[in-house]
C-alpha cells in the first residue's frame, strides 16, 4: 500500500494575473482513497486539470510520474491512456442515449464498424453490477435520478479500466442516502484494487472514508495527514483550509424575529400540466418579519418546485391555494410581477438558471433591478460600477474588479454575486435555494454573516437546504417537506436532525 | 514608450479591433489591385449606398443571433414589402411618405408574427422563418404576377438611395469639387466625439474609477479623429454624403445606443447569455423575443425600401439571398451563435467588409465564381479568427 500511483512534483499553474497553483507537490499510494479539500478557489480543481490533462503539458510546470513513469498529458485522452478518469459535478451524459451507450460512448465495441449490440449490453450489465445499480441497461439516462447517473458515470470509468479514479465533488448534489450508498461503493472499488481522489466539502463524509486526506490553500498544498494516525478531525481541517480556527461556524444572532406575518401560505397545490403530476400538495405555512424559516427535505421532495410556484410560477404549475403577502392576497402571473411585490428567489442552481456567466460582475449584479440605476431607460454606467463595487466590497466578493466576468470567478464568490443581484432588487422576502451548496467553509460562515445582518434589517428569510446542520443552525423555525406535502413544523429548539430526517422521509 | 502602451493594448482588444484591421487591409488591397480606383471618392459612394440596404438587415440580424435565434425571411420579405411600397405609390397613388408609413408597419407585423410562433408556440426560429421565407417568396410573385417590374416614378422615393444631401454653399469657391455640407458635418462630428469622450472620461474621474493615462489617451483621440477627418474627406469627395448613408449611419447610431446603454439593451443582452436566469431576473423572454422580431421586421421593410428605391423600381427577385448576406455580415462582424455575444456596430464593418469584396472584385473584373469562393473564404477566416481569440481570453 506503500508504493505511490501517481506523485504530482512541484506543480505551478500560471493563469493570467493570477498564480493558481504554486509549488504543489502531491503524491497518491496504490489502493488508497484520498480525499482533496480547501476552501474554492484554493486550486483543487486546477490541480485535477493538470492531472488529467485539461491543461496540457508545457502549460504548467512541474512534474506528473503515474506508476513510475513522467507523463506528459497533451489531452484528456492521454491521462484516459494510463488509466486516469475523472467524473466532474456536472455530468457528462449523454441525457437521450441509453445506459449502455453512454457507458461505451467513444469505445463502442464493434466489428468493421458495426455495434456489438449484445456484447455491449452484456458487458455494461457488469459494470453496472459493481456499482450496485440495479437497472435494465437500455434506460434512457434521462430516466434516472442524479444519484444513479453519478453511478453510471463511475460504470463508464471503470469499462475503461480505470487505476485512478477522481471525483470531484460528486455528492453535491446528492441526497443522504445517495451519498451513503456512493461511499459505499468507492469502499467497494478500493477492495478490487481502484484508487480514488475525492474532491468533497463535506468534511463528515472525508472523515469517513479517507485513508489520507491533503489539505490545498491558496494554490499550496497545506499538509497531508494519514487517517488511520488519528490525525484528521472535521476541526484540524477547518483549520488547515481557512488558516484559522471558525468556532461557530453558523454565527448568532441577537434578535428574535418579529410579530408581524409578512408571508401566508394557504392550502398551496400545484399540478404539473404536461404530467398531471401532483408536485405540491395542501401546503400550510407563514413566515414572520425579520424571521428565518428553514425548509428541510430530501431532493424530488417538492422544495424548490414550491420556491418557484411562489416566484411567479414560470413552470406554469396549475395552482390552487392562497398567497397572502403583507396583508394582501397575491396571484403573480410571472417572476416580474413577484419581484416587484417584493419577493426575490436565488436560485439552487446558479450556473444554469442564476446568472449569465457570459456577462461581468456588475452586469448580474443590476439584473433583477436594472431600473433603478437608469433614467429613462437609460443605463448610468457610472453609477452601476459604484454600485456593483459597494456590494463587492460589502460582501467580500472577491474578483479583481466589477468588469470580471462571472464565469471566472469561483463558486463562493458566484453564490455572492447572486446574492448581490437579489439585495439590490431590495426585497422584503428573500427565497435562498440551497445557498451554500458546493462552497466552502470560509464562503459559507460569509453568507450566513450575510443572512443575519438581512434579518436583523427587517428582511425575512426562507432558507431550503439539504444540509440539516445548516438548517439547524440557521432557522428560527424549521419545515419539513416530503413528496409535495409539508411534513412537520419545528420550532429550532426542538429540532433534532434525527427529528427532520424521520418528518422528511415520512 | 506611448508606442509601447498602444502595442499593449492593441494585444489585449485584438480580437475589438480585428475587423477595423480586416477592412484597412482589404481596402489597401483592392486599392493597389484596382490603381486606385476603389478608394475614389466615386467607388466609395458607390460602395456606402449598396452596403445600406444589407447593413440595416444585419444590424437586427445581430438582435436576433443574440437571442440565440435566426431569421430566415427577411430576404424576401424586404423584397416583397419593397413591392408594396411601389404598388403603394403607383397603384393607390399614395404620397412616398405614406408608402413607407404602410410598409413600415406591415413589416413590424410580419416580425411580430414569426415571434409569435417562436416565443408563444415554441417553433424553432429556423423554421419559423423558413416557412416565412418560402411564403413571401411567393407574395412577391404574386403581387408582380401581372405587371412584372414596376417601375417607381416619384423622384423623392428613388432619392433615398440615389441622392445626396444638398450643399448649402454650392457657390463658395474656396474648396472646389467638394461637398462643404459634408466637410461641415465631418467636423461636427469629430467636435461632438471629442467632446463627448472628454466629458465621459471627467464624469469618470470624478467617480473615482480607473482612466486611460493621459498620453494614450490623446494618441486615442487623435487617431480616432484623424479617421473620421478622413472618411469625411473622401465622401466629401464626390457628391457628399448620401441618403443612404445618413438612413444606415442613423439606425446603427440608434441601435449601438439602445444595445449599450439602456434597459432593453441589456435585458436583451441578458436572455441571449441565459434565457431561464433573465426570465428568474423578472425580465419576459417573451416580451424580448416579440421586440427583436419585431424590430427585425421594421428593419426588413427599410432594407425593401432602400433596395427598390435604389433599382427604382420594384422587381420579382428583389430581396434574393439577402438574409444570407446578413447573417454572414453579422457573423464577420462577431456575434456569436452561442447567443449574448455581438455588437452593433461591429455588424456594420461586416456589412462593409463583406460589400467592399463584391465592390472591389468587380472593379478588379473577377469572375463571379471567384467571388464567391473568397466572399466564402473571408467568412471562414473571420470566424475562425473569432473563436481562437475568444479562446485566449478565457
Amino acid at each position: 500500500m506503500d508504493t505511490p500511483i501517481l506523485e504530482m512534483k512541484n506543480i505551478t499553474k500560471i493563469f493570467p494575473g493570477v498564480k493558481a497553483l504554486s509549488d504543489v507537490t502531491f503524491a497518491v499510494r496504490q489502493g488508497e482513497i484520498h480525499c482533496l479539500v480547501g476552501e474554492n478557489g484554493a486550486g483543487k480543481s486546477t490541480l485535477m486539470k493538470v492531472l488529467s490533462g485539461v491543461y496540457p503539458h508545457g502549460e504548467y510546470t512541474g512534474e506528473i510520474i503515474m506508476e513510475g513513469r513522467s507523463q506528459a498529458f497533451r489531452h484528456i485522452a492521454d491521462s484516459e491512456k494510463v488509466g486516469i478518469a475523472i467524473i466532474y459535478q456536472e455530468l457528462a451524459l449523454v441525457p437521450d442515449m441509453t445506459i449502455f451507450e453512454n457507458i461505451e460512448l467513444g469505445h463502442e465495441i464493434a466489428k468493421h464498424g458495426l455495434v456489438e449490440l449484445n456484447e455491449s449490453i452484456k458487458q455494461a450489465t457488469e459494470m453496472l453490477k459493481r456499482v450496485r445499480l440495479d437497472v435494465n441497461p437500455s434506460t434512457k439516462v434521462k430516466e434516472l435520478g442524479v444519484g444513479k447517473q453519478q453511478l453510471v458515470e463511475i460504470a463508464k470509468a471503470l469499462s475503461r479500466h480505470v487505476k485512478l479514479l477522481i471525483l470531484d465533488e460528486p455528492t453535491a448534489s446528492l441526497n443522504e442516502d445517495d451519498c451513503d450508498n456512493l461511499l459505499a461503493i468507492l469502499k467497494d472499488l478500493q477492495k478490487e484494487g481502484v484508487t480514488s481522489i475525492l474532491i468533497s466539502h463535506k468534511l463528515k463524509e472525508v472523515i469517513r472514508i479517507a485513508d489520507t486526506v491533503t489539505v490545498l490553500r491558496d494554490g499550496m498544498t497545506v499538509v497531508t495527514l494519514d487517517a488511520h494516525k488519528g490525525e484528521v478531525s472535521e476541526a484540524v481541517l477547518i483549520k488547515h483550509m481557512v488558516g484559522r480556527e471558525i468556532e461557530d461556524i453558523y454565527p448568532k444572532r441577537s434578535q428574535a424575529p418579529g410579530e408581524d406575518i409578512v408571508l401566508e401560505v394557504s392550502d398551496w397545490s400545484a399540478v404539473q400540466p404536461s404530467t398531471g403530476k401532483k408536485v405540491l400538495d395542501g401546503m400550510n405555512f407563514k413566515l414572520r418579519k425579520g424571521e428565518i424559516i428553514g425548509f428541510a427535505g430530501l431532493m424530488g421532495s417538492g422544495r424548490t418546485e414550491l420556491a418557484r410556484s411562489l416566484f411567479g410560477n414560470p413552470d406554469n404549475y396549475k395552482l390552487a391555494g392562497k398567497l397572502t403577502m403583507k396583508g394582501k392576497e397575491r396571484k403573480f402571473s410571472n417572476p416580474r410581477a413577484a419581484i416587484k411585490a417584493g419577493l426575490a428567489y436565488a436560485t439552487e442552481d446558479r450556473k444554469g438558471n442564476g446568472l449569465v456567466l457570459i456577462q461581468d460582475v456588475k452586469f448580474n449584479t443590476t439584473l433583477a433591478n436594472l431600473g433603478a440605476v437608469a433614467r429613462r431607460g437609460v443605463v448610468d454606467f457610472n453609477n452601476e460600477v459604484k454600485i456593483a463595487n459597494e456590494y463587492k466590497d460589502n460582501l467580500r466578493i472577491k474578483t479583481p474588479s466589477v468588469d470580471q466576468l462571472v464565469g471566472n470567478l469561483s463558486g463562493g464568490n458566484q453564490q455572492k454575486v447572486s446574492v448581490a443581484k437579489w439585495l439590490f432588487a431590495a426585497p422584503d422576502i428573500l427565497i435562498l435555494d440551497e445557498p451554500t451548496r458546493g462552497i466552502d467553509v470560509g464562503a459559507k460562515f460569509e453568507i450566513y454573516t450575510i443572512m443575519n445582518a438581512l434579518v436583523a434589517k427587517g428582511m425575512s428569510i426562507i432558507m431550503i437546504s439539504s444540509e440539516l446542520p445548516e438548517v439547524l443552525g440557521m432557522s428560527d423555525r424549521i419545515y419539513t417537506v416530503s413528496s409535495g406535502r409539508i411534513t412537520g413544523e419545528l420550532p429550532v429548539a426542538e429540532a433534532t436532525q434525527e427529528k427532520i430526517m424521520r418528518l422528511a422521509t415520512s | 514608450m506611448v508606442l509601447n502602451d498602444i502595442k499593449k493594448a492593441v494585444r489585449q482588444n485584438i480580437r475589438d479591433y480585428g475587423m477595423y484591421i480586416a477592412l484597412v487591409v482589404i481596402i489597401g488591397i483592392f486599392t493597389i489591385t484596382t490603381h486606385g480606383l476603389f478608394i475614389s471618392s466615386r467607388n466609395i459612394a458607390n460602395l456606402m449606398n449598396q452596403t445600406g440596404y444589407i447593413a440595416v438587415l444585419a444590424v437586427g440580424m445581430t438582435l436576433v443571433i443574440i437571442i440565440r435565434h435566426i431569421d430566415l425571411s427577411v430576404g424576401f420579405l424586404s423584397g416583397f414589402l419593397g413591392a408594396i411600397a411601389a404598388i403603394g405609390m403607383v397603384q393607390w397613388h399614395l404620397p412616398w411618405y405614406l408608402s413607407i408609413l404602410v410598409v413600415f408597419v406591415l413589416g413590424t407585423i410580419a416580425g411580430i408574427i414569426t415571434a409569435f410562433l417562436v416565443a408563444k408556440l415554441g417553433i424553432p426560429s429556423f423554421v419559423a422563418s423558413l416557412a416565412g421565407w418560402l411564403i413571401y417568396r411567393g407574395a412577391l410573385l404574386l403581387v408582380t404576377l401581372q405587371t412584372g417590374t414596376i417601375i417607381i416614378p416619384d423622384d423623392t422615393f428613388n432619392a433615398i438611395s440615389n441622392g445626396y444631401i444638398p450643399d448649402i454653399f454650392p457657390k463658395l469657391t474656396i474648396i472646389p469639387g467638394v461637398h462643404k455640407l459634408t466637410l461641415l458635418l465631418g467636423v461636427f462630428a469629430i467636435a461632438f466625439y471629442v467632446l463627448g469622450d472628454i466629458s465621459g472620461r471627467k464624469k469618470k474621474q470624478a467617480y473615482g474609477f480607473e482612466v486611460l493615462p493621459f498620453d494614450m489617451y490623446v494618441v486615442k483621440l487623435v487617431f480616432i479623429s484623424i479617421v473620421l477627418a478622413a472618411i469625411t474627406w473622401v465622401l466629401a469627395g464626390y457628391n457628399g454624403l448620401s441618403w443612404t448613408l445618413v438612413v444606415v449611419l442613423i439606425v446603427v447610431m440608434i441601435y449601438h445606443f439602445i444595445m449599450n446603454r439602456t434597459v432593453l439593451g441589456r435585458h436583451i443582452y441578458a436572455v441571449g447569455g441565459n434565457p431561464e436566469a433573465a426570465e428568474l431576473s423578472g425580465i419576459s423572454v417573451k416580451k424580448i423575443t416579440y421586440i427583436v422580431f419585431g424590430s427585425m421586421g421594421l428593419l426588413s421593410a427599410l432594407s425593401g425600401i432602400l433596395y427598390a428605391s435604389r433599382l427604382q423600381s420594384a422587381t420579382t427577385t428583389a430581396g434574393s439571398l439577402f438574409e444570407l448576406d446578413s447573417i454572414a455580415a453579422a457573423y464577420i462582424g462577431g456575434v456569436s451563435a452561442a447567443g449574448g455575444v455581438g455588437k452593433v456596430a461591429n455588424s456594420l464593418i461586416g456589412a462593409i467588409v463583406y460589400m467592399s469584396l463584391t465592390s472591389g472584385m468587380n472593379l478588379m473584373q473577377t469572375d463571379i465564381s471567384w467571388q464567391y469562393i473568397v466572399r466564402g473564404a473571408v467568412l471562414a477566416i473571420a470566424v475562425i479568427f473569432d473563436v481562437t481569440t475568444r479562446k485566449t481570453k478565457a
